[in-house]
């Protein structure tokens, strides 16, 4: 029965997809369009903040400024990366791909260190989700700062891992492991990146989950897929710098 | 000159094959915009003009970057105008509230 149906000329007959295009592509612009909401609504509720407040905290001096523009850069150079190993890929150099991606990864961990770094800053001078201490008369800043800058980190942190999945499969994990302990025992008690280290011991039992339970050899597709991810992060923070940052440079 | 070549792959799903140098000129543009903001940022401007500003090359930028980043400019024009316009009209709903918060400096909270 299967052998007729093989042979008859309307099994051959596929209507090609509503897109064109292939069917993981399209969920993730699905999950890029939902995500995109909530950082829209992260934003707006900063701007509301900072526009309606005349006393709003102009916080970040130059230091920070210069720091941002830092992770700015590493971000959009991630990006360069990020899509031509999307080009090695496509043309079946697989192994130029993985190295490409791990670029990426690498940018992205600078990203993410400078961040800390920056935060880490902030709080010693008295931020908290609170309270911060340049306007007493607007609590708001620091729960806003820290709601949105620390979901934007957190979505590096999940691309990097993500990358790490595609790129080096069952070898990212003791790497990973590594970075977990490094991150939790070389960060004082009193941080909030030494319990937010954790995120990675998270994410390595995810990603052992994925690579032990399906196993795959990932393909060009997957690594397309794998940087409209991590295009959207790079994308999310071209507003975050302007509208946290630059909005609220401190002019001497 | 073309900016990349389609073919089709046995699904029906389009395969793009994109020229190098492109990305390289879009990154470069972006680090541009990024410089210009960088300098708009220590302009002593009105905070709802910079806001406009800044939001308004954020824009070009976040363009620049669904368009060959991510290759939504290679896409077939439905899945364009599909995502994107439902993306916009979403954002647009939500920022729609904006303008009580320049309200709120000129007439008060009661």
């Amino acid at each position: 029965m299967a052998d007729v149906a093989m042979q008859h000329p309307a099994a051959q007959a596929f209507e090609p997809p509503l897109f064109r295009t292939n069917s993981k592509k399209l969920g993730m612009w699905l999950f890029i369009m939902s995500d995109s909401l909530t950082f829209g609504a992260l934003l707006f509720a900063y701007s509301y903040g900072r526009i309606s407040n005349p006393a709003w905290p102009m916080p970040f001096h130059a230091t920070s400024i210069m720091r941002a523009s830092i992770m700015t850069f590493f971000l959009l150079s991630s990006s360069l990366t990020m899509v031509l190993g999307v080009s090695a890929a496509t043309h079946g150099r697989m192994a130029a791909a993985s190295r490409w991606l791990v670029a990426t990864m690498l940018l992205g961990t600078g990203f993410v260190v400078l961040h800390a770094m920056e935060w880490t800053g902030l709080i010693a001078e008295g931020l908290t989700p609170f309270k911060n201490p340049w306007a007493a008369g607007v609590p708001q800043f620091g729960g806003t700062f820290f709601t949105l800058t620390g979901m934007h980190m957190l979505h590096v942190t999940f691309g990097i891992i993500y990358l790490g999945v595609v790129a080096l499969r069952k070898k990212w994990i003791p790497i990973l492991l590594v970075l977990w302990l490094l991150a939790w025992l070389l960060t004082p008690a009193s941080s909030p990146f030494h319990y937010g280290a954790h995120v990675l011991l998270v994410g390595a039992i995810a990603a052992s989950m994925i690579l032990y339970f399906k196993p795959k050899q990932y393909d060009a597709v997957d690594i397309e897929v794998s940087g409209l991810y991590w295009h959207f992060v790079d994308l999310v923070w071209m507003f975050i710098f302007p509208l946290v940052y630059l909005m609220s440079t401190r002019i001497t | 000159m073309r900016d990349g070549m389609q073919t089709a792959n046995h699904e029906g799903a389009i395969v793009h094959e994109h020229k190098i140098s492109q990305f390289f000129w879009v990154w470069g543009a972006l680090l541009g915009l990024t410089a210009v903001e960088v300098y708009l940022g220590y302009q002593n401007m009105q905070p709802l003009r910079m806001l406009f500003i800044l939001l308004g090359i954020s824009i070009v930028k976040s363009a620049l970057i669904i368009l060959y980043f991510m290759h939504m400019k290679f896409e077939v024009r439905r899945m364009r105008y599909v995502l994107m316009t439902s993306l916009v009209v979403c954002l647009c709903l939500m920022f729609i509230f904006f303008a009580d918060a320049v309200r709120i400096i000129d007439l008060g909270v009661r």
